[in-house]
């Protein structure tokens, strides 16, 4: 295998409503910074990959029209994955195995704010007998909390325990769009948004663009000083029925998790991507966590969730802090579908 | 053994509003006076109309405007025979790539006022804008494009 390395990282501040810039006049600027920070113009780039969603826009190939953010012409080598952005990040990595190219550039980009986020994603349940009925996101990871509930495994209290330090720890994000210090009697005495969840359960929708940067070997080295280099990346899928799922385990985050090589040693830093809070509990099982792994130090998903943006986030943040110096080893998740169906597990490291 | 299922109807509509972007919204309002704004790229000079905010070429943000005639040449066309449902177009009727003049891309619309056997490529056209106070922020405020001699 090929060392391969995040060598940069850029976001947008993660916004409710973008209602001024179009899609690709919010990526742009982010494309920009991240060439910028390892002194790059687009003609270095061996490979570009875009992760995004046709239906958040409501609009056909708008995926195409986004290459204008990359500028295409000469001809680039491009792909695309109708998929959160880390998916875009594993092809990346897979493509720099080849060894013809040596560096690859990542973005993502998504609006929510056009259309109702919770019946959009409805759009990718099974057409057949699921969407017709029109259960949305939030009803559905209801149902999943309510095992978690009842078997036992969890507490209200450990729901809003997940969401007062995520709103702490987003304080210290300048990108996040939920952040403050709630305490978790405050939390519990809220309303039902959606039995047994709460609105601060559940991720505020919001608009947003990212991108990284890879290159593999030396050119990591040339690149950047201290590289957050991919010691593995995984990626798992869970039945697509959600009857025949055990919704309280993440099974395909765990087998995952040890493809990429997360249990071999301890991990400093964990970037989870669950959207809502009793999926971070679900996901720490998975992921065997415990007190000595510092989970969500960018507040997570929970403070800021653009959609097909906020798994690229997690990498991007978790990259940050092995290229700072702050962690060793970091681990970043990212997830897709409806109650953590599809998971990917990226263990950076630094050398 | 009862007849299997071939099909089902599962109707799906979703609403989305729009925001058509920076460069997108001041070319809408430009059209709703009458004018046609295109945008140059400082790094390659081309002027591109509608404008999205950016080089397609180069991937950078395109911030000078620039204003163009409402009259230009044909580089492509394609009579239509096949009317589409809420079509109110009286067939045969033409679409057609225009460039107009100053910019380095050409965008549609129809083109009338001459039998669809006669259009050509290179043909010279202009602008046949609707009565004014029928103007909006939208490209349906011209009607369509005639021959023109220059």
């Amino acid at each position: 295998m090929r060392d391969v390395a995040v060598v940069a990282f850029a976001q947008a501040p993660t916004v409710r409503r973008e209602e001024r810039r179009n899609e690709v006049e919010m990526l742009m600027p982010v494309v920009r910074e991240a060439l910028d920070a390892v002194g790059l113009t687009k003609r270095d780039i061996g490979f570009f990959v875009s992760g995004s969603s046709d239906y958040l826009a409501g609009a056909p190939f708008s995926f195409v029209a986004a290459l204008d953010a990359v500028g295409a012409w000469p001809p680039i080598q491009e792909s695309h994955v109708e998929m959160d952005g880390a998916f875009a990040l594993y092809e990346a990595w897979v493509r720099l195995q080849h060894g013809d190219v040596d560096t690859a550039l990542v973005y993502s980009f998504g609006k929510s704010s056009p259309g109702q986020l919770r019946e959009v994603l409805t759009l990718q349940l099974d057409p057949y007998l699921v969407a017709p009925l029109w259960p949305d996101t939030v009803s559905l990871a209801a149902l999943q909390a309510r095992l978690l509930l009842e078997a036992g495994r969890a507490t209200e209290e450990d729901l809003a325990g997940v969401v007062a330090a995520s709103r702490r720890s987003a304080l210290a994000n300048p990108n996040a769009q939920l952040r403050g210090d709630p305490a978790v009697e405050a939390l519990l005495a809220e309303p039902f948004l959606v039995s047994p969840l709460r609105r601060h359960d559940c991720p505020p929708v919001g608009d947003g663009a990212a991108v990284a940067i890879l290159a593999a070997g030396d050119r990591a080295l040339e690149l950047c000083r201290r590289p957050a280099w991919i010691a593995g990346i995984d990626h798992r899928i869970e039945p697509h029925a959600l009857g025949v799922r055990d919704l309280t385990a993440s099974p395909s985050t765990a087998l995952a998790a040890e493809r990429a090589g997360a249990f071999r040693e301890p991990v400093d830093v964990a970037e989870l991507h669950a959207p809502f809070s009793h999926q971070e509990l679900i996901l720490r099982d998975a992921l065997r966590l415990d007190a000595d792994t510092a989970i969500n130090p960018s507040g997570g998903a929970l403070a800021a969730n653009p959609m097909m943006v906020a798994g690229l986030i997690r990498v991007g943040e978790a990259a940050r802090r092995v290229t700072d110096g702050s962690a060793v080893r970091a681990v970043a998740h990212a997830t897709s579908g409806p109650c953590l169906q599809q998971n990917l597990v990226c263990v950076l490291e630094g050398r | 053994m009862s007849d299997p299922v071939r099909s089902i109807r599962t109707p799906i509509a979703l609403d989305y509003r729009y925001t058509p972007g920076l460069a997108s919204s001041r070319f809408l309002r430009a059209v709703a006076e009458g004018r046609l704004i295109g945008q140059r790229c400082a790094a390659c000079g081309k002027v591109y109309i509608p404008p999205r905010g950016s080089c397609p070429t180069d991937g950078v943000p395109t911030e000078e405007e620039v204003q163009l005639a409402d009259r230009g040449l044909v580089t492509t066309f394609c009579v239509v025979n096949v009317p589409f449902t809420g079509h109110a177009i009286e067939m045969p009727y033409v679409a057609a790539s225009i460039l107009l003049d100053g910019a380095d891309i050409a965008f549609q619309h129809l083109i009338q006022g001459v039998p669809a056997s006669d259009v050509r490529i290179g043909m010279r056209v202009e602008a046949v804008w609707k009565p004014r106070e029928q103007w909006g922020p939208s490209l349906e405020n011209i009607a369509h494009f005639r021959p023109c001699a220059t």
